[in-house]
């Protein structure tokens, strides 16, 4: 056989393996889509059991509720890719809007007898500086101490919800639209602002997509997160830095965790420390429900802002509907549930077609082949 | 010569309490290829590793261009032109073929990646390696061989002027081969120097312009290739004779216990390959069977389906005459077949538990009065058992990882020994554990066998097989590639059946 002819027919194969994958039909198609299609049907039955729930102020106001879970899921996304988890960023909302409403009220510095009123810029820079810390701490903890990402970020998940509540002593900062006297009103913009008739929290929600997009599908570091995840050890024997790579991850969850923080103060011109309580658990249940694999190196930002949608419009749409605050807890339990073992069916399908097909061309093979030889089982 | 590249003087490396390598002196020649040869555990990977960065040596150093240098990293010695393929394959399955070849050397620019440059160039490299693979086809999808065309590609997409390579052709066709053989001539008529290990000697004397012997991490014998033959390196490979180390045999069959037909297993790892293509052996009472095969021959993957551990495709297994399809693994081990895993630290013990408990752990049903365990009952087999096996230990309350590697492994076959087998099967029995316990494990096993139990191991070094043995059965690609009686042939027998011979027209065929 030449050289060439091989080439065509592996050509050939490569391509109709392809043709065939494509022609696989309808139903695979929509368990691959599976997230979308959720989506939609989610959309269609709520339509039909709610009048005003296609209205467009309706979905604007229910895109603005999923617009702080979508960011805290992109962060987590991040963190997933790499096969590792965060569960600290419910306990960064609180804090980052905590610190912010903290230094709205006034920054008393006892040092110099007198309160300072930052700007609103200066308490964004440094609310997000915040969340950024806290997921740097979950970064030495992972990359320098060897710590699990479950327990780094549980125990960080303690001592950010600890500090909130320091800071606040337990009480709720309100009233954090500012005072124009001061020179810093404006904080409100994130939760009541419309540029272009559309609420901030969704353009914030649309740019950080964007850039995390970005990020995955673009940049080195995009290819990296994916190698992290994917097989550290070969990531690391290939110049990797992994450690730089997941110490990025979790600082980029805590700016997300804390934006969210801010959105959600912003909105309620108020901060309280308990905020974002349990938080977590809905940005990991979007990022799955996206398709995203917990064990690494699988996931999109696609996925995971179709999962954030899924989950807010399914709790929006159960209220709408009248369903007890009870029963919605079980109902979202069995979709994240139901969308992970469609997920664990989708890969078993796969390696059983996979397996069939191998043992088909090795029949196949053995019929052609000439018998092997068999000098040696002669004794 | 002064066309010397790389030298290691005097390198040492300590793992734990063990030497891997003791001293060893070693050159690299520009345009030409020096053939790294040693038994398993010889120490050739750990060489390769501190030739590449991949570890640091304990004692010693190396000379690049005459100069003393320090590899921080993989990374660090790819910069300076010495590039590894490593022997396991470092890939990530869920990344393109050419973002695994650019893995951590990324093209583009401002942190950006420059896909369509490194499609194209990735293109470039399979066309020299003669196997048109789509660049953007997720890696997990491809066969094993292409795999490590992979590997090989990205190798050389690093330009190195030492290139490394740690069995780079354990899982390619015997024409794959001869492609990656043209491509290494070419990289040495352009002064690339090459330090190559293979388990195929065939293809050493082929390559190699050099070959140096490793033993027990030593350098025992080094010579131009043309000057020596198969016996000279086997010879030097395996050194003084070992007979003595191995229990004397008795050898009195009896029925069949353990019969395979026909078995097809698929490859775990891969999902749509298989590991094992067709495999059929019995193993009779009272009888040892040594399963011998390189990396990639599926020697794990059919003792694992064996213990119900691995899906069987097609094909039958039979205990004692009962088929075993569809059993679970504690069924199997109820109807008395065993199997002591290749990775004990991993899949033999658990370490949070005491010695007697790991014991203990398979066969507590054993124990049982109602709902409850009875200690006493337990402690005394435990006691039994660990005078059976010969455990050094502190007493059954000792901590598993207090134990050295060969009493670790004496836990695990006791553990095995506690559910009362007819079949014991045993992976890679003697890895990693010293030549006293070694002598312990196959005593074990012939005790045994004496007692009328069948036995089967897996080992991937000739000299087990040959001495613990009472038939040989040797696995290559996942078939049976022969069947020897141990008193009546020689290792290069065994070796070769177990090395894919270049005109074996099934071996091509079937991989396709």
């Amino acid at each position: 056989m030449s050289t060439t002819a091989k080439e065509r027919t592996d050509v050939e194969r490569d391509r109709s393996a392809r043709i065939s994958e494509r022609k696989r039909g309808w139903g695979e198609f929509l368990l691959d889509q599976r997230a979308f299609v959720a989506l939609i049907v989610l959309v269609i039955v709520f339509s039909l059991l709610s009048d005003n729930f296609l209205d467009p102020s309706n979905l604007v106001t229910m895109t603005r509720h999923v617009a702080y879970n979508a960011i805290l899921a992109l962060g987590m996304l991040l963190v997933i890719t790499t096969a590792g988890i965060d569960l600290s960023i419910g306990s960064t909302v609180g804090l980052s809007g905590v610190v912010a409403g903290l230094l709205l009220q006034g920054w008393e510095l006892s040092l110099f007898d007198t309160t300072a009123y930052p700007a609103v810029w200066v308490v964004v820079v440094i609310s997000l500086a915040i969340g950024a810390a806290v997921g740097a701490l979950n970064g030495i903890l992972i990359t320098r101490f060897n710590v699990a990402p479950f327990i780094a970020t549980l125990g960080t998940m303690y001592i950010a919800r600890g500090a909130a509540l320091l800071i606040s002593d337990g009480a709720t900062f309100p009233r954090l639209q500012g005072d124009p006297a001061l020179g810093n009103t404006g904080f409100d913009f994130f939760g009541t602002g419309r540029p272009l008739g559309i609420p901030t929290a969704i353009w914030i929600m649309v740019v950080f997509a964007i850039l995390i997009g970005l990020l995955m599908t673009r940049t080195r570091f995009g290819r990296w997160v994916y190698a992290t995840g994917g097989n550290e050890r070969a990531a690391d024997l290939a110049g990797v830095p992994v450690r730089v790579v997941k110490m990025r991850v979790y600082m980029i969850s805590g700016v997300c965790a804390a934006m969210a923080g801010l959105i959600i103060a912003s909105e309620l011109t108020s901060a309280a420390p308990q905020t974002g309580n349990t938080f977590e658990l809905n940005a990991i249940a979007a990022v799955v429900i996206g398709g995203a694999s917990l064990a690494g190196g699988r996931g999109t930002v696609k996925g995971a802002l179709i999962g954030a949608f899924v989950i807010g419009f399914l709790s929006d749409g159960l209220v709408m509907v009248g369903v007890s605050s009870f029963w919605q807890m079980v109902i979202k339990g069995l979709v994240i549930v139901l969308a992970v073992m469609l997920d664990r069916g989708q890969e078993r399908l796969k390696e059983a077609r996979a397996a069939a097909a191998a043992a088909q061309s090795l029949r196949k093979d053995l019929a052609a082949a000439t018998p092997p030889s068999t000098s040696h089982h002669e004794r | 010569m002064s066309d010397v590249v790389m030298r290691a003087q005097s390198v040492s490396k300590v793992y734990g309490g063990t030497h891997a390598l003791r001293g060893v002196d070693f050159e690299v020649r520009a345009g030409r290829v020096v053939a790294l040869l040693g038994e398993n555990g010889a120490g050739k990977s750990t060489l390769m590793k501190i030739l590449a960065g991949v570890e640091q040596p304990t004692t010693g150093r190396l000379e690049l261009d005459g100069e003393p240098v320090r590899f921080e990293s993989p990374s660090d010695a790819v910069g300076r032109g010495v590039a590894i393929i490593h022997q396991e394959l470092n890939l990530c399955p869920n990344l393109s073929v050419a973002d695994n070849i650019f893995m951590g050397r990324e093209r583009g620019r401002a942190g950006f990646v420059d896909y369509a440059e490194q499609r194209e160039l990735a293109r470039a490299l399979f066309e020299r390696l003669e196997e048109p693979i789509d660049p953007r086809r997720p890696v997990g999808e491809l066969r094993l061989g292409q795999q490590q065309l992979v590997e090989i590609a990205r190798a050389l997409s690093e330009d190195a002027r030492v290139l490394v390579m740690d069995e780079p052709t354990s899982a390619l066709s015997a024409a794959e081969v001869q492609v990656l053989f043209r491509v290494i001539r070419d990289l040495t008529a352009h002064g690339v120097a090459i330090v190559y290990i293979s388990h195929h000697l065939d293809e050493c004397l082929e390559i190699a312009d050099d070959a140096v012997v490793l033993r027990d991490g030593a350098v025992v014998a080094q010579a131009p290739m043309r000057d020596v033959d198969l016996s000279w390196i086997v010879e030097h490979m395996v050194g003084r004779d070992q007979s003595d180390l191995y229990a004397p045999m008795a050898f009195a069959p009896g029925e069949p216990l353990l019969e395979l037909r026909d078995v097809v297993v698929a490859d775990p790892e891969n999902a749509g390959r298989l590991a094992v293509r067709g495999v059929t052996l019995t193993v009779h009472e009272g009888e040892v069977v040594g399963l011998y095969g390189l990396m990639g021959a599926g020697r794990t993957e059919l003792l694992e389906a064996l213990a119900g551990r691995n899906e069987v495709v097609s094909g039958e297994i039979r205990l004692a005459g009962t088929p075993l399809t569809g059993l679970s693994i504690a069924e199997r081990i109820r109807r008395g077949l065993a199997l002591v895993p290749e990775d004990r630290q991993r899949d033999g013990l658990v370490q949070a538990l005491s010695v007697g408990r790991n014991l203990s752990l398979a066969a507590l049903g054993g124990f049982l009065k109602g709902l409850v365990l009875n200690k006493r009952s337990e402690s005394a087999a435990v006691d039994r058992m660990m005078s059976a096996v010969r455990v050094k230990a502190a007493g059954p309350d000792a901590e598993i990882g207090s134990l050295s590697g060969g009493n670790q492994q004496k836990v695990v076959v006791g553990k095995v020994l506690m559910t009362a087998p007819r079949v014991i099967v045993l992976d890679e029995p003697t890895r990693g554990i010293d030549v006293g316990a070694k002598a312990d494990i196959f005593a074990l096993m012939a005790g045994q066998a004496k007692e009328g139990r069948g036995v089967l191991f897996a080992t991937s070094e000739v000299e087990e097989v040959l001495h613990a043995a009472d038939r040989i059965v040797v696995l290559s690609r996942g078939r049976v590639a022969g069947e020897f009686d141990p008193r009546t042939t020689t290792r290069e027998d065994v070796m070769a059946a177990s090395g894919e011979s270049l005109d074996d027209p099934t071996t091509n065929g079937g991989r396709r």
